[in-house]
């Protein structure tokens, strides 16, 4: 198989080939219950998770295709633990897998995979293919074999809070928003009812989403925090396949909101902080959560059905509407935006596919992230651009900042007319007094 | 001893011992790999995570319109064969004899097809079979995803149809014989079935029951 490039990170960690196998190997069996296993073994290799994947149907290379890329694990799997393993052992049916092979595959299952389910969707046996990449993302942490920028930045935010080190730390920054725009945002609070946290992406690139939080927030009379020790809502340990960090940097908010008291952890706009957090933290956790935890969206879409929240009317722009994987075909988030969007008078032109059909933005599981996954994340998006194109609209909302992210270097990258835009940001503009 | 008593004699009960037992341990050692129970506050309760998981078992056979357009054909090709296999083995008067016997029960309840429409079917199917492996040798994804299973599989299935028309339409030798050709082949199937993807038939409805349940249980898309 070849790969797009050379230089497939071993993360920083010195271990022998053999190891790096058995590290994987084991990972893998590890996390398998029943489900995993059954899903493993229904697979009947009809190839048609291919024609749900936007990186498939940019390239049309077989070896995008979703199931292709857990195959070694599969193997593996059918080889040491499966029912039959020696009968597969004994003919040969099941090659051993090599560390090389493991390492041309980081490429398949970090670069052009973002985890976003479509092909969860296609698959006519009902195989959760995103989650088995989950999986095989682990096994992969594990062999030593995640991308150097996913591990850095895992490690950085599992050990201090934050995925990267600042000059300025995150507190100081968030302060600093909040001093710029003129808007008390409550940090380090001793008891909230509710706990806030923000996405990396919007401290770095987009302060005015935070503010815009802020300001919803304090219109809604919220008695709210953020907490220094649990601003960052990424988890990079989920990107990078860590279960040890994702569940340490996941523990991290789960304390902050025990020792105030919340009764609500709202996740910003971000996808994949809202699995993390909504469906996976108390997985991970091993118990129930004493709090609820709500997307910005889904809560703003309460405050509205409750009369707490007013929105003023916007112009009538055409508007197309980007679907966040995470949030809405995993996630479950799939009325709350159209009831903003709803309030707003938003004239949404709605995308071809649309909700938990919706094309993936590329940049999500982080892949933003690693560099040299850029030429390949960009023939992908071309897919959503062409489709959002389609549709007329001028105005193209979303509501998760890490698509925000890639859509807006996909819009520099082709000189595209129109930039993503939030949809808090939108209703943070228009609270009707 | 004959052939065709061999293969419709000890071979044939060798063939289902192995099929039972074998199913049954593929299935057992899955479900001794136990379920976890899950920490997260769901959005829909068990009764409506269940219902969304009994519809998933039977929508996920139709492929979502936003997905039809590049697969149709491959599904309908699928499903083609599989229903036409379906028919042949339990409305073929032939195979209805079979299975009377080998169960040894009268079941006068059970139809039969006519023999026209069943030979029509026959090899209506057989060409689909053959459109399969075409298929598969020559569309990218589907060569570089097969492996052995893949080919067995379909290769053993063809053989038991094959043979099957053959005895049939009186086709390559004596009766008794391509008929001995035809149980020893579908024997063959019954020893492979445990051991490789036939074994779907069983899996296709209980993944779709799980996959369907847990994204109920989520609210996400189905």
């Amino acid at each position: 198989m070849s790969t797009t490039t050379q230089t497939y990170s071993t993360a920083s960690v010195d271990m022998p080939d053999e190891s790096r196998q058995a590290h994987a190997m084991k990972s893998f069996a590890q996390d398998f219950g029943a489900v995993s296993a059954l899903q493993i073994e229904a697979c009947i290799h009809c190839g048609m998770c291919a024609d749900a994947c936007h990186y498939f149907l940019a390239t049309e290379d077989p070896k995008y295709t979703p199931i292709l890329k857990v195959e070694p694990f599969k193997q593996a799997y059918k080889r040491e633990s499966s029912a039959f393993a020696p009968f597969y052992r004994l003919l040969g049916l099941k090659k051993e897998v090599s560390a090389d092979e493991l390492q041309e595959w980081q490429e398949l299952l970090f670069d052009s995979c973002n985890m976003c389910g479509r092909c969860s969707l296609i698959c006519p046996m009902g195989i959760d293919i995103a989650t088995l990449i989950e999986n095989a993302r682990r096994a992969m942490f594990e062999a030593g074999l995640a991308p150097d920028e996913l591990y850095q930045r895992a490690r950085e935010q599992a050990d201090s809070g934050q995925p990267e080190k600042s000059e300025e730390g995150y507190s100081d920054r968030i302060a600093a928003i909040g001093r710029e725009h003129g808007i008390d945002i409550p940090i380090d609070r001793d008891s909230a009812e509710v706990l806030a946290c923000v996405p990396r992406t919007d401290l770095e690139q987009y302060p005015e989403a935070v503010v815009a939080l802020a300001k919803t927030l304090k219109h809604l009379g919220a008695d709210y925090t953020f907490r220094s020790e649990s601003l960052v809502a990424e988890n990079y340990g989920y990107y990078a396949g860590s279960r040890d960090w994702q569940r340490k940097i996941s523990m991290r908010i789960i304390d902050q909101a025990r020792e105030i008291g919340a009764k609500l952890v709202l996740v910003p706009e971000c996808g994949h902080a809202y699995t993390a957090l909504r469906w996976q933290a108390a997985e991970l956790a091993g118990e129930e959560l004493p709090f609820r935890v709500r997307h910005v969206t889904e809560f703003l879409a309460e405050q509205v059905a409750d009369g707490r929240l007013r929105l003023n009317q916007v112009d009538d722009e055409a508007t197309a509407f980007h679907d966040p994987c995470q949030l809405v075909r995993k996630g479950g988030v799939m009325d709350a935006p159209r009831t903003l969007m709803r309030e707003l008078g938003v004239n949404l032109e709605e995308l071809p596919n649309k909700k938990g059909f919706s094309f993936c933005c590329a940049g999500g599981g982080g892949v933003n992230d690693i560099e040299r996954a850029r030429p390949l994340r960009y023939r992908a998006q071309e897919l959503k651009l062409r489709e959002v194109d389609g549709t007329g609209a001028k105005r193209f909302l979303t509501s998760c900042s890490d698509c925000r992210l890639a859509f807006t270097d996909a819009s520099e990258h082709f000189d595209w007319d129109k930039r993503p835009e939030s949809l808090l940001e939108l209703v943070a503009a228009n609270i009707k007094e | 001893m004959t052939i065709l008593e061999f293969a419709r004699g000890p071979m044939l009960h060798f063939a289902l011992a192995v099929f039972v037992l074998g199913v049954i341990w593929r299935i057992v050692t899955i479900l001794f790999l136990g379920f976890k129970r899950y920490h997260s506050e769901p959005r829909n309760g068990l009764v409506k995570s269940l219902i969304g998981g009994m519809t998933v078992t039977g929508s996920r056979s139709w492929p979502h319109k936003e997905f039809i357009g590049r697969t149709g054909a491959g599904e309908a090709i699928g499903y083609g064969y599989h229903i036409g296999l379906f028919i042949i083995v339990l409305l073929g008067t032939p195979h209805v004899v079979f299975w009377k016997n080998l169960f040894g029960v009268s079941a006068g309840w059970w139809p039969t097809l006519p023999g026209g429409v069943v030979h029509v079917l026959s090899i209506l199917t057989v060409t689909l079979l053959l459109i399969v492996l075409i298929r598969r040798i020559s569309h990218p994804v589907l060569r570089r995803l097969s492996n052995f299973d893949d080919y067995f599989s379909w290769f053993i299935t063809f053989t038991v149809m094959v043979t099957g028309v053959m005895a049939v339409f009186g086709l390559g030798g004596r009766y008794e014989t391509i008929l001995a050709w035809h149980i020893i082949s579908f024997n063959v199937l019954l020893i492979w079935f445990p051991f490789g993807k036939l074994m779907h038939a069983f899996f296709i409805f209980p993944t779709r029951a799980v996959v369907g349940y847990l994204q109920s249980r989520k609210g996400a898309a189905t």
